[in-house]
């Protein structure tokens, strides 16, 4: 019979941490299903409150950009269709990042009570945004119907760009999660976080609005900007704007800030439960 | 072989007073933080804190197969123990090594989700405590079952009723089977029926060999299912060993137990110019090499006291208390006419009277059966510890006294088939 062993001492994490975390694999499973089948619990419409937020905030932008402040799409694409493509995934990224910060402190009666390698909570934490991101894509189908708009190839690359969103959410959100058990003041800040990136990011309209600018370099140090820009084009056929240099600068960020992110939090996920 | 080795262990809390100047500006708050961070845990902080020990160099090994019950009293440190044992918290020094799989049982239906089903629940809570699907779905009807929850399989928990509640949430725990199992205190919950079955179960489980690491207040249950005892206090491991040793020594360090109470001379002793107090005096009769009284222990009262006055119709008459002040009952002997000198009492409280739980006794003098000379009050105090054969309740038994009167039980007719 195979023996485990187990050596507890302080400052040591785990030796086989990733292989556990690879063998909790399906309660990784069943923590996201709660998380999903906990969303739309005792709501009278359910699942199409997942429809009903992009379609009604991409309304409101259509109305207010291109009517009140006169913006255009780029040309040959409908204008709401470049709009919902960029709330489809700045949504998904925003809400896997809320999702992320708070994952530990939601779950603070389980870390409190029970072991299990803490990077589940905030990778279940994504599953949620992972399906409203699904219906919302459905949503940017149907549209793309009526405007009969027909993509290609560049389809190709949309999970690449999905991925770089995730990893970004990991990678700001891994960190805000253990600061978050100490500091409550996280769960303040992240919706003003995500407010702001809102606007900073290009949802209602294409980067190419600001690349005359002389802050145009710093601006697309936001790592969304690549992947924002990025997603549209290869979701639109490649014929909105999008700057290579802005994903290059995503991808150098989201990889620094993951990689320290997940330092951060397996240096501090033992004490979890003595500041909790 | 150990499958448990508990070397130096020790957890260490600073508990922080904010009141110290510094730290009293958020930047203050945030910038010393984010140093302690990244790494840098020992920083200079201003703050006066308080430090406390939780656990303090503790050291103890478990055999397999060993059954170890964990006593000792409120912030001893169990629970830190069974945490840092279940890798729930890293320990401050001193290192753990064990050796099989092991599930912990810190609470009752672990990650319950309030709006989940059962059905979903018992996969919720089954994986988290480290059963695969697999498992799970083979053993998921035994646990609905054992739990008595088929018709509610999918109604959400929240609708449960406490009761439901938690002998589901036992039912999935009973059903893990890990080599080395860590359980604090889930008995204290459930009806007593429930309780019955699962530490029957419990001990079904060790017969196979398994390893049971045990916290509980309640030290029949430890006796029923524990052959080693560890017994803790204010962090630190006091006695380990077999657990009737144990227990007892448990018992004689927390009781206020005061059986003997005497005085040299008249001078000293409490009274007044009527009367003095000599000795009070509880004697238990022990049986079978007890060192501590339980419900089945007689126990022999003796009075004595200093008769100062020439000639006095004397009694004496004894309260026996609850320790919420409730008196049990009263007993007072014959009034005789007696001259000065030492004066004595005795009268004996049977074995299979008391119920369990801790007892005052007061005494009085009185003269003429009217008038008290004098009252001792709270002059003795004593615990009588539970004792249970062939009952496998470990709740609270009822009632002020525990007499076991003659009850026959017989088949008045058998059922013609």
């Amino acid at each position: 019979m195979k023996t485990h062993e187990v050596l507890i001492q302080p400052g040591r994490s785990e030796r086989h941490y990733w292989r556990d975390l690879w063998r909790n694999r399906e309660l990784l499973l069943i923590l996201s299903m709660r998380d999903v089948s906990v969303r739309y619990k005792q709501t009278a419409l359910g699942m199409a409150w997942g429809l009903i937020r992009p379609l009604t905030t991409m309304l409101i932008m259509v109305f207010v950009f291109s009517k009140v402040a006169k913006l255009k799409g780029d040309p040959g694409i409908p204008y709401p269709l470049m709009v919902l493509a960029g709330i489809t995934i700045w949504t998904f990224f925003s809400t896997a990042f809320t999702q992320v910060s708070n994952s530990v402190t939601l779950n603070s009666n389980l870390v409190t009570k029970v072991y299990f390698p803490r990077l589940l909570m905030p990778l279940s934490s994504v599953a949620v945004s992972f399906l409203d991101f699904l219906v919302s894509l459905g949503l940017f189908i149907l549209l793309a119907i009526w405007y009969q708009f027909v993509p290609d190839w560049h389809l190709l690359f949309v999970p690449v760009f999905v991925l770089l969103a995730v990893l970004a959410a990991f990678a700001f959100g891994l960190f805000f999660a253990v600061v978050n058990v100490k500091f409550r003041d996280i769960g303040q800040l992240i919706p003003f976080i995500v407010q702001v990136g809102f606007y900073a990011c290009p949802i209602a309209y294409t980067s190419q609005l600001v690349a005359d600018e002389p802050w145009y370099p710093l601006y697309i140090l936001n790592p969304m900007v690549g992947i924002i820009d990025g997603f549209r084009w290869s979701l639109l056929g490649g014929k909105t704007y999008f700057n290579p240099q802005s994903l290059l600068a995503s991808v150098a960020l989201t990889g620094v800030c993951l990689i320290l992110s997940v330092y951060f939090f397996r240096k501090r996920e033992n004490t979890f439960v003595d500041d909790i | 072989m150990s499958v448990i080795t508990v070397e130096n262990i020790s957890k260490h809390y600073i508990i922080d007073h904010q009141k110290g100047k510094g730290v009293n500006t958020l930047r203050d708050v945030v910038s010393e933080n984010f140093r302690q961070l990244f790494g840098n845990k020992k920083s200079q902080v201003t703050t006066t804190h308080e430090e406390f020990w939780a656990l303090r160099d503790v050291s103890f090994s478990v055999e397999q197969g060993d059954r170890v019950g964990i006593v000792g009293h409120n912030g001893a440190g169990k629970s830190t123990l069974l945490k840092i044992l279940s890798k729930i918290i890293e320990p401050t020094s001193g290192s753990v090594r064990i050796r099989g799989r092991v599930a912990s049982l810190l609470e009752v239906g672990t990650g319950f989700h309030p709006e989940l089903t059962g059905r979903e629940n018992i996969f919720l809570n089954g994986s988290l405590l480290g059963m695969s699907r697999s498992e799970i779905r083979k053993q998921f009807d035994e646990i609905v079952a054992f739990a008595g929850v088929e018709k509610f399989l999918d109604t959400p928990v929240k609708r449960y009723s406490s009761g439901m509640y938690v002998r589901l949430g036992f039912a999935i725990s009973a059903h893990l089977d890990p080599e080395i199992m860590i359980v604090d205190e889930v008995l204290a919950v459930g009806d007593a029926e429930f309780q019955k079955k699962s530490l029957g179960k419990m001990r079904d489980n060790s017969a196979s060999g398994r390893t049971i690491l045990f916290v509980s207040h309640n030290l029949t249950a430890v006796q029923a299912l524990c052959n080693k005892s560890l017994y803790f206090e204010k962090g630190q491991l006091l006695e380990q060993g077999e657990t009737n040793q144990v227990i007892a020594t448990y018992l004689s360090k927390v009781s206020r137990t005061r059986l003997l109470r005497d005085w040299d001379t008249p001078e000293k002793a409490p009274g007044n110019d009527l009367v003095r107090v000599k000795r009070i005096e509880l004697i238990p009769e022990y049986q079978d090499e007890l060192t501590h009284i339980d419900v089945r222990t007689p126990m022999k009262f003796r009075f004595e006291f200093w008769n100062m006055m020439d000639s006095a119709n004397l009694n004496l008459s004894m309260h026996l208390n609850s320790l919420t002040g409730e008196c049990i009952f009263n007993v007072g002997t014959k009034s005789q006419p007696y001259g000065p000198g030492v004066i004595a009492g005795e009268c004996t409280i049977p074995g299979y009277f008391l119920n369990d739980g801790s007892y005052t006794l007061s005494v009085m003098i009185v003269k003429d059966t009217v008038t008290p000379l004098f009252t001792m009050e709270e002059s003795l105090t004593f615990d009588v510890e539970d004792y249970r054969e062939g009952i496998a309740w470990y709740g609270k038994w009822p009632g002020y006294v525990r007499p076991q009167f003659p009850f026959q039980i017989g088949m008045l007719e058998e059922a013609v088939k």
